[in-house]
């Protein structure tokens, strides 16, 4: 017996002969917050409404609790959805909404009025239980429509976009209360996003999705710090990415030449002496020192400041490097730098800590 | 500047609205108000003293039946019309084809016509050796001409030809603005299709609904060359028996009379609807 609630075994879907989702395995296990993460039409709406039974995978098996449910409707699936619309039924009070499912189970009346009380209480809404949805905040219907989905203890909880509709401030409070619901319930939650922040904030696993297939899964750190490839690691923050070619190989170490200067980076993955590979290194990592601060430009790249961005707790650049790429660095305040002023023309030197950047074998993007 | 013209424009544009319906609907239903208390006689269309006469008069058995028989056969006629019209229009609105526009034009095309010149046609599609009855015949299916012309059934079939466009299109409009992201939440939730239909779709489109049988009722009832042409001197309705004062009988009080009644039996039975659906909901079919 494994530990998976869900499983997808080589799942393809086409609709109207379009390729959705190309051979996807997965395997989410029991009480995890796994993250679907991709740019809108990669697919992963569609593999969520294959797990809640909207859609039939063309092959492929999805596995619920060990079973095969091909074939088997939504309404006999123990799994709910939280809709991105969330989908409350305009002419039903809150309470209404809340007791849906459970009426559906015939279940007998004061168990019901128990249930829906109790989980009205763990949303806070339970003042409200007599208010038609339009007469509620996007926040608040956005929790009537998980209380509706929570109320049946479902095996797991399907997400899609729920957060999208919401204001900034309001989406950072509804991700924190949506990480504690899913932490006191203790089930399993599949979350769908194209928010890549939101993913790696609220996530145990992330999953991401480009074009119908999975391109990595991992935890949150995984995905940020060792992308897979290409696809992943512009899509999970900024990244600078360095054109390179390999010119030595010394077990773990590697000697690589990147714009005319030789640099040695530490590495796990295998490479062969010639092989073309992007050097990736996120803006965070990036190092950008005045002329006058410098006193060995080994290992430093020459740039001219092209655009100072002040963000309050941080300052971005972008430096025009002297092949002529364009590079962003986003430098923090420290006891090193409490000032961070730059002008813009400025002469620079950039460069980072070796180890802290990412090998990737040569993609033609 | 511009805030006054846009002012002058919807004010102007309103009160023509309004104009027109005090001079043709409010006025003419207070002259008809009017004339029901007024008195008959040969000499003259109405004349003094007011008396409540004419609704005395009403009570009697036979302008009894034909208020009961009228009621009966708009009913039957409206049920009828939601049965055929609602799967039609469910199924059109949610149809994802480049047809849809056309399925809906061909609800509309009969419009073209007057509907006169189709009750007109559907005599010859009724009568003893007309169209329906050859066919059976010629298909072995019955051996004698169907009597169906001057019946009730023939009204019925008159009458719902001529009313499903307007039970459809209110629903058509209902049911498209149907968000199906709902039935897909109640689907989702555990309800199977039946609970779906009884607990989601119908309770939203209860106005298209009710406009619908609105829009079918009220003519069903006073819409009178249908049992007059189809139901033959058998088939006396509400609006042939309207009628028949007015132009016939040229007895204008008693005619006044019975149409006073039949508007506050309707907008009673409107105001009951309004008063169960709760005070907000007025405005979505009216």
């Amino acid at each position: 017996m494994t530990n998976n609630i869900i499983e997808l075994r080589g799942v393809s879907k086409s609709i109207h002969g379009n390729d959705i989702l190309y051979d996807l395995n997965l395997e989410v296990r029991n009480g995890e917050f796994l993250t679907l993460l991709g740019p809108s039409g990669c697919g992963k709406t569609t593999l969520l409404r294959l797990i809640s039974g909207f859609e039939f995978p063309t092959t492929g098996q999805v596995l619920i609790n060990g079973k095969d449910v091909n074939g088997l409707a939504p309404h006999l699936r123990h799994v709910h959805t939280v809709f991105q619309s969330y989908a409350l039924f305009p002419h039903m009070s809150v309470f209404e909404n809340v007791a849906f499912g459970l009426r559906c189970q015939k279940l007998p009346k004061n168990e019901i009025d128990t249930r829906v009380n109790e989980v009205l209480k763990t949303v806070k809404l339970e003042k409200y239980a007599n208010r038609k949805p339009e007469q509620l905040s996007g926040g608040q219907q956005q929790r009537v429509a998980i209380a509706r989905a929570v109320v049946n203890r479902p095996l797991v909880l399907l997400l899609d976009e729920p957060l999208s509709s919401l204001d900034y401030r309001l989406r950072k409070t509804m991700q924190i209360e949506l990480k504690q619901l899913q932490r006191k319930l203790g089930i399993t939650f599949i979350f769908v996003t194209h928010d890549q922040e939101e993913a790696l904030s609220m996530s145990d696993r992330v999953v991401v999705m480009h074009e119908g297939c999975i391109e990595q899964i991992g935890t949150p750190r995984q995905v940020y710090e060792e992308p897979q490839n290409l696809v992943v690691a512009k899509f999970i923050g900024e990244a600078n990415i360095f054109d390179s070619e390999i010119t030595a190989i010394d077990g773990k170490q590697l000697t690589v030449n990147i714009q005319g200067q030789e640099r040695k980076i530490k590495c796990n993955r295998e490479f062969a002496i010639g092989q073309k590979v992007h050097i990736l290194v996120r803006p965070e990592d990036l190092r950008v020192w005045g002329q006058a601060e410098v006193e060995d430009s080994k290992n430093m790249y020459p740039g001219v400041v092209e655009e100072v961005i002040y963000k309050g707790t941080t300052v971005d650049l972008m430096v025009r490097l002297a092949n002529g790429q364009l590079v962003g660095a986003t430098e923090f305040f420290d006891e090193d730098d409490e000032k961070l002023e730059y002008a813009i023309g400025e002469r620079v030197w950039a460069t980072w800590l070796s180890g802290w950047e990412v090998v990737l074998p040569h993609e033609t993007a | 500047m511009k805030q006054h013209d846009d002012g002058t424009l919807k004010y102007s544009s309103l009160g023509i609205i309004w104009l027109w319906l005090i001079v043709f609907a409010l006025l003419p239903f207070c002259l008809v108000a009017l004339a029901s208390f007024a008195s008959h006689d040969d000499a003259h269309l109405l004349s003094f003293p007011l008396t409540l006469a004419n609704y005395a008069e009403l009570n009697n058995s036979v302008y009894l039946r034909i208020f009961k028989q009228s009621f009966y056969i708009a009913g039957t006629c409206t049920m009828i019309c939601l049965l055929l019209g609602y799967p039609f229009a469910y199924i059109i609105a949610r149809i994802r084809s480049r047809y849809k526009s056309f399925l809906t034009l061909l609800i509309v095309i009969p419009f073209w016509t007057s509907s006169l010149i189709r009750t007109y046609s559907m005599i010859t599609m009724l009568k003893p050796k007309g169209i329906i009855s050859s066919i059976l015949m010629w298909l072995g299916i019955i051996d004698k001409p169907l009597p169906l012309l001057f019946t009730d059934t023939s009204v019925m079939i008159g009458l719902v030809y001529n009313l499903l466009p307007f039970m459809v299109l209110p629903l058509l409009t209902n049911i498209e603005r149907l968000d199906h992201r709902l039935v897909d939440a109640a689907r989702d939730l555990g309800a199977n299709r039946f609970t779906t239909f009884r607990r989601v779709i119908l309770p939203l489109t209860m106005p298209g609904i009710i406009s619908g049988c609105i829009l079918v009722f009220l003519p069903a009832m006073t819409i009178f060359y249908i049992p007059d042409l189809l139901g033959g001197s058998k088939s006396i309705l509400l609006g042939n028996l309207i009628q028949n004062q007015f132009l016939v009988a040229q007895n204008w009080p008693l005619g006044s009379a019975i149409s006073v009644v039949f508007t506050l039996i309707l907008a009673i039975m409107i105001l009951i609807y309004w008063r169960t659906m709760g005070k907000k909901d007025h405005r979505e079919f009216l």
